[in-house]
């Protein structure tokens, strides 16, 4: 069982989003983040003062996948976030140790899905 | 000796009599002239507090417009519609001074007027009342200006917006205000000269349809937001970020649009009151019936489709509100309302042209149907301020219909084709839309270097 983490750009969610789902892969949990990698940020001016902003906004997906769906969820998120550019983000693949399902109780691949 | 003294001094009397008499009576006169004159004089004071009451109720309309632009469109462009509602009001006030208000009021050749630039030559003799006269026609013209930023919301480079919004307050404006309102200072139009003169009374046509499609110029040759229409051409939505201030935004039109409709009478006596029932009825009229037809057709009842359903039926009594009955004004309204909501979904679905805030269904098309139903409604020999009633449904044929029909027509031809040039050239010069990536990263950042939401996490997947 592994947890997969993307942050990708906010614009991308939709088109994502769009490959997870012809991927077969519906549960998803999306937040709000901000963060930065390579991609430097910008300034800003307020009333004559510049300042930097370099934590920029992103979108962060964590998918809770058996084994057998880990590559297809890989290769689903790329292709829906990927532009090219510097900032199209990052994926981390996690362990999860235990997974259960609060309503019925399952425990483990059951629970995932 | 009393008596012989008396009958003495009496014969006197009537001389006497005669002389005070003499004295009194010009005295008496010339007080009732001068009381007639004081009168006359207050009667146009109060004029004239009344048009700039009005005019200051019209100058809050902009407060309205902003609150509706801003709460129809996503947070990461509230700072560049802020701007866009601030600038077209500015420039529009130089430029309507400068240029527009002689253009629009001078002495006319029928086309346009050629005096009164920077009220020149209008001051002096009753000066009072065209000071008046000019702050009042401002602040239509700013309403005029301010329609198209709604549309073109979310994707137009700030510069091109400055110089549109001087061109339409000295030329596109005024020059069709010059044909259906030019009497009422010292020009004359053709419109208000036809056999049966055109009727908009407060600017149905005038200011919002003129402005209504001119928003529709400049949304085509835009072109619609990034991800508004996916690649097979369906509608997605973008959901405003705020229908709080949406819903601020209009009532406080609302409540402008007392000024703009009372307002137009520019007298102060009875007919405001008559003229704010109308105007009433049509908004809440309005308010409902669109409500009931999104209610219908999307199986809940949508609050923005009824905001903007307040908002026709305001924009379509427009036209009528002095000259229909107030169960005339109902149904103007009524029908606007449900004008409105099968307008912007036509607007949207089949002729995918992306408007954010409805500006091209409120204004445009419930603008074209108010001026229109004066036709049908005018009942100027029931409310007793004519000889005959007008509207055809009050027995007064076509004629004023096709009078309206005519005005409807070159409103359109004129604000829509000149639209297009002007945004055409503007593209064609400094470029009329940003680049995607300043879309998508908004337009606060990329045009002015600021956010609306400082320290607010925007949650934006566009």
């Amino acid at each position: 069982m592994k947890l997969i983490v993307a942050m990708i750009q906010p614009h991308k969610l939709p088109d994502v989003k769009k490959e997870l789902f012809n991927a077969e892969i519906h549960k998803m949990t999306v937040t709000n983040v901000l963060g930065c990698g390579q991609q430097r940020g910008y300034s800003e001016t307020y009333r004559g003062v510049m300042h930097e902003v370099n934590l920029l906004k992103k979108v962060r997906l964590e998918i809770a996948v058996n084994e057998d769906f880990v590559d297809a969820t890989i290769k689903a998120l790329i292709k829906g976030a990927k532009t090219g550019n510097i900032g199209d983000g990052k994926i981390f693949v996690l362990d999860i140790l235990r997974c259960l399902r609060i309503r019925t109780g399952e425990e483990g691949e059951d629970a995932i899905g | 000796m009393l008596k012989e003294k008396i009958v003495r001094w009496g014969r006197w009397a009537p001389i006497a009599a005669l002389m005070v008499a003499m004295f009194a009576l010009p005295v008496y006169a010339g007080d009732a002239a001068a009381s007639a004159k004081a009168l006359e004089k207050l009667q146009t004071n109060l004029n004239i507090v009344w048009t700039c009451v009005a005019a200051f109720l019209v100058f809050f309309m902009q407060a309205g417009f902003a609150m509706v632009e801003a709460g129809f469109t996503r947070a990461k462009n509230s700072v560049n519609i802020i701007m866009k509602n601030l600038m077209d009001f500015s420039i529009g006030s130089l430029a309507f001074f400068l240029i527009g208000f002689g253009l629009m009021f001078g002495k006319s050749n029928g086309l346009f007027g050629t005096s009164d630039f920077l009220l020149s030559g209008t001051l002096g003799d009753g000066e009072h009342w065209n000071y008046t006269f000019l702050i009042f026609q401002t602040v239509f013209a700013g309403t005029a200006a301010t329609i198209v930023s709604g549309a073109m919301a979310g994707r137009t480079k700030f510069k091109a917006y400055l110089v549109y919004s001087t061109f339409i307050c000295a030329l596109i404006y005024p020059i069709f205000g010059s044909w259906a309102w030019g009497g009422l200072l010292n020009g004359g139009g053709w419109l208000e000269n036809l056999k049966t003169p055109f009727c908009d009374f407060a600017g149905s046509t005038v200011v919002h349809s003129i402005g209504g499609w001119l928003a529709l110029a400049g949304a085509i040759v835009l072109g619609p937001r990034i991800g508004k229409y996916d690649k097979s051409g369906n509608s997605q939505a973008i959901p405003g970020h705020n229908i709080n201030l949406a819903a601020l935004g209009v009532f406080i039109l609302w409540f402008g649009w007392f000024g703009f409709n009372p307002g137009s009478t520019t007298v102060g006596n009875g007919e405001i009151g008559r003229v704010a029932v109308t105007t009433n009825l049509a908004a809440a009229a309005g308010a409902i019936a669109a409500m009931i037809t999104s209610w219908m057709m999307f199986k809940k009842p949508d609050v923005s489709m009824a905001l903007n359903g307040a908002l026709a039926g305001l924009v379509s009594i427009t036209a009528p509100s002095y000259t229909v009955t107030p169960f005339g004004s109902i149904w103007i309204g009524l029908i606007g309302g449900i004008l409105v909501v099968l307008s912007v979904v036509f607007i949207d679905k089949v002729l995918k042209i992306d408007d954010p805030v409805g500006a091209v269904s409120v204004h445009g098309v419930c603008g074209a149907w108010g001026t229109l139903s004066c036709g049908l409604f005018n009942a100027e020999k029931v409310l007793g301020i004519g000889e005959t009633n007008g509207g055809l449904f009050y027995g007064g044929g076509f004629s004023q219909l096709v009078s309206q029909f005519i005005g409807v027509g070159a409103g359109f031809l004129w604000a829509f084709i000149t639209g297009l040039i002007l945004f055409n050239l503007i593209k064609t010069t400094i470029g009329i839309r940003v680049t995607p990536e300043e879309e998508l990263r908004g337009l606060d950042i990329s045009e002015h270097g600021m956010e609306a939401y400082a320290g607010f996490q925007i949650f934006t997947n566009e």
